[in-house]
């Protein structure tokens, strides 16, 4: 049928899905726990589906809202006072003299099945659902009057909004469900999935798996949404709101369902987001961290779910883990370290590879001989200085101190940005860069045969 | 009447302390082609707009099928500033001022001067979109595409839609990337889609040629006949309007000057006037 992804896609990009996630758990029960990897993974899987919902809205909807922070701030308080035990409440709650609510899902379904897993389990995936239902409530209500709004107008009351939760939730007179300007803790954490036997030893790690699950569902039902007639609908309002609406599209209401949608899975990401972090505090869910999303979103491309996804996991790699090095002045002694590899590695490959990049596009261009010379010297000064590096095996990195980190990360982010316009998948998905390329392939093969033939 | 199916009663639409259109009356019946022509600025598409929902008129009522649409007086503000006619006539009536969406509920399609097309996504989607009022869905069960048929019969009718207007080829071409004639044929299609009783064409033959634009006037002809349709079409070239329309409406300075068949109107002073300008001293 015309128009519609062939089936054949849809099961490769389950099976795709089905691959990964076991590949998580394989992955997980041999690796060290500590490994950063796992960081970076839980991290990056409770990030895209952020990510993702605010791309529903911006990308797919052409609203421009950055209340992303501001409802994860919902889902993370939902889910933690929804879930924290209550025989913890009292020492949680010590400056208010104990919570308003004595009530947690876990302990609701240990009263029904009894203590364990399975408590732990639907008690979470229940909060989890009301962490997302109390989000997309207030998303209505403020979308009441936000929505009238359009563009900076909508991104600027939003914003506002996002801070005006902040406060709310660490005024004082709410401390007795809040707690004030102190941390929620002690519910349930993504270790808590991790299944142990009767001596409290783990048998199997889920601890990575649990937010994969949770994000890759709620990401496969954003795709569902966006491949369905409502999806259609908010693309045509990104595309032209007056045209849409003389289609028959109530503007108010397909944009008010949008910011719900969005708003729901930005309300379950801040949930799991506590439970990565471990606690649930309102100070880390500032306007920064919206900022942070919607760079991953412009990285990823706007309007595209599998480069929100990708862009996500390469953002939050490059900023925990490997650009960590160069936040100290590192000494690369062992000549066989493998940060030292890595380093030499990308190192080379930036500078090779920009100055061919910049060369060529000078050549096509401009064609300025003095500009191409320039440039090939400052690369060629770079590499010798990295064939001393090599040579000597031992070498304290300029410049390299606490926060430097950052500054790379940006000049990484502003050479992205330059290269790649849109992002790094643009609107495209990958599965349509999958056919695209297999397109390619056939046309190849049936071009040589067709040659043979000859 | 039962075969009146729009009815436009004495609408005045004023920006500010402009009125673009000033006690507009006019009818289209049943099956008609109606035009409306006038020179530049005369209020043309600010009519369309007030007939759409687009604008809410300041002054009066427009009927579609026989029940009010849209229906208003002026109140507030522009009860002072209001310069148009018959500013009492319609105080007693009930104020109705849908958005378009439910202009085009009802079955008042519409297509644009400047085109409008949903220019990054495919033909098919364009067509398919206009398909989403009309379906009997919710954001759950065609989100997690629980209803199979429903999304079934939504493309099978958009294809068979762009199968009947010979765009069935082009399913897959993005629809920004069209060349511009088809891309007018292609905002025709997507109205189509919305199962409309009334088509009102906004200047459907703006940048044609001579040839392009007697092929339009084929086509008009024939969707209005197979989709059993009624035209109400704002048109500059004269040789489309005087070919395909029944009845014609000039309209000048918000008002219609007059109206009759294209053999009348072609010959009259007051026309020829509207456009060329009457001399200062005459």
């Amino acid at each position: 049928m015309v128009g519609t992804k062939g089936k054949k896609t849809l099961v490769t990009s389950f099976v795709c899905l089905a691959l990964l996630l076991v590949l998580v758990i394989i992955l997980e029960n041999t690796l060290k726990p500590t490994n950063m990897l796992f960081t970076v993974l839980k991290k990056g899987a409770v990030y895209a589906l952020v990510v993702v919902s605010m791309n529903v809205l911006n990308g797919f909807t052409g609203l421009f809202s950055l209340g992303q922070s501001g409802f994860m701030l919902l889902g993370a308080y939902t889910y933690a006072i929804f879930t924290i035990p209550v025989a913890d409440r009292e020492n949680i709650y010590y400056l208010y003299n104990g919570a308003a609510l004595n009530f947690s899902f876990p302990d609701m379904f240990a009263s029904i099945f009894g203590e364990g897993y399975a408590a732990t389990f639907f008690g979470v995936i229940l909060a989890l659902i009301a962490a997302g239902i109390v989000a997309a409530f207030v998303a209505f209500l403020i979308g009441l009057p936000v929505l009238r709004l359009k563009s900076d107008y909508l991104a600027i009351a939003t914003l506002g909004f996002g801070e005006i939760i902040r406060a709310i939730f660490q005024w004082n007179a709410l401390g007795k469900v809040t707690n004030g300007a102190n941390a929620l803790k002690s519910f349930p954490t993504f270790s808590d999935f991790n299944i142990t036997n009767a001596d409290g030893e783990v048998i199997l790690r889920l601890s990575t798996f649990f937010p994969f699950l949770i994000a890759g569902a709620c990401i496969v039902v954003i795709c569902m949404l966006i491949n369905s007639s409502y999806g259609r609908a908010f693309k045509a309002i990104r595309e032209n709101e007056i045209a849409a609406e003389a289609m028959g599209i109530n503007l108010a209401h397909h944009k008010r369902l949008s910011f719900m949608i969005s708003s729901f899975f930005a309300g379950v990401g801040g949930a799991l987001f506590a439970m990565f972090a471990t606690q649930a505090q309102a100070k880390t869910f500032t306007s920064s961290m919206t900022y942070e999303i919607l760079l991953i979103m412009v990285i990823g491309g706007i309007g595209s779910i599998s480069g929100s996804c990708i862009g996500t996991f390469l953002y939050v790699a490059c900023s925990e883990w490997w650009l960590r090095f160069l936040d100290s002045q590192v000494v690369f002694t062992s000549v066989g370290a493998p940060s030292r590899v890595i380093f030499l590695a990308v190192f080379a490959i930036v500078v090779v590879g920009g100055a061919v990049l910049l060369i060529r596009h000078e050549m096509k261009t401009k064609k300025r001989k003095w500009a191409m010379a320039l440039l090939a010297a400052v690369a060629a000064a770079l590499m010798v200085w990295w064939i001393m590096f090599v040579a000597t095996g031992n070498l304290i990195l300029p410049l390299a101190k606490n926060g430097f980190r950052m500054v790379v990360f940006s000049i990484v982010i502003m050479i992205i940005v330059l290269f790649f316009r849109r992002g790094i998948m643009g609107d495209k998905e990958l599965t349509d860069v999958a056919i695209a390329l297999s397109r390619k392939m056939k046309a190849k093969k049936a071009a040589k045969t067709g040659e043979v033939a000859k | 009447m039962s075969d009146r199916v729009l009815n436009v009663e004495n609408v005045t639409m004023q920006f500010g302390g402009v009125v673009a259109v000033n006690n507009l009356s006019l009818h289209v019946d049943k099956g008609e082609i109606v035009a409306l022509i006038g020179p530049n600025g005369a209020g043309k598409t600010t009519a369309f707009n007030c007939i759409t929902g687009v604008y809410e008129p300041t002054n009066g009522m427009v009927e579609f099928m026989g029940k009010p649409i849209i229906c208003n007086h002026p109140a507030g503000k522009m009860k002072a500033a209001y310069q148009g006619e018959n500013g009492s006539l319609y105080t007693e009536k009930k104020v109705l001022n849908p958005t378009p969406d439910r202009i085009t509920a009802l079955g008042i399609a519409r297509t644009f001067q400047n085109i409008r097309l949903f220019s990054a996504l495919t033909v098919f989607e364009n067509v398919l979109i206009a398909k989403h009022m009309r379906a009997k869905q919710n954001v759950f069960t065609s989100g997690l595409h629980l209803n199979h048929s429903e999304e079934k019969r939504m493309r099978e009718e958009s294809m068979a839609l762009l199968e009947e207007q010979g765009l069935a080829h082009l399913a897959n071409e993005v629809a920004g990337s069209l060349p511009y004639g088809l891309q007018r044929h292609l905002e025709i299609a997507r109205a189509l889609a919305t199962e409309p009783k009334l088509l009102l064409l906004d200047e459907p033959a703006a940048g044609m040629n001579p040839q392009e634009t007697i092929e339009l006037a084929e086509f008009i002809r024939e969707i209005k006949d197979t989709h059993d349709l009624t035209v109400f079409l704002i048109e500059h070239h004269m040789d489309l309007v005087m070919r395909i329309s029944d009845r014609i409406y000039v309209i000048d300075f918000g008002s219609v000057i007059m109206q009759g068949e294209p053999a009348v109107v072609r010959n009259d002073q007051r026309v020829i006037d509207a456009y060329l300008g009457v001399a200062e001293d005459a």
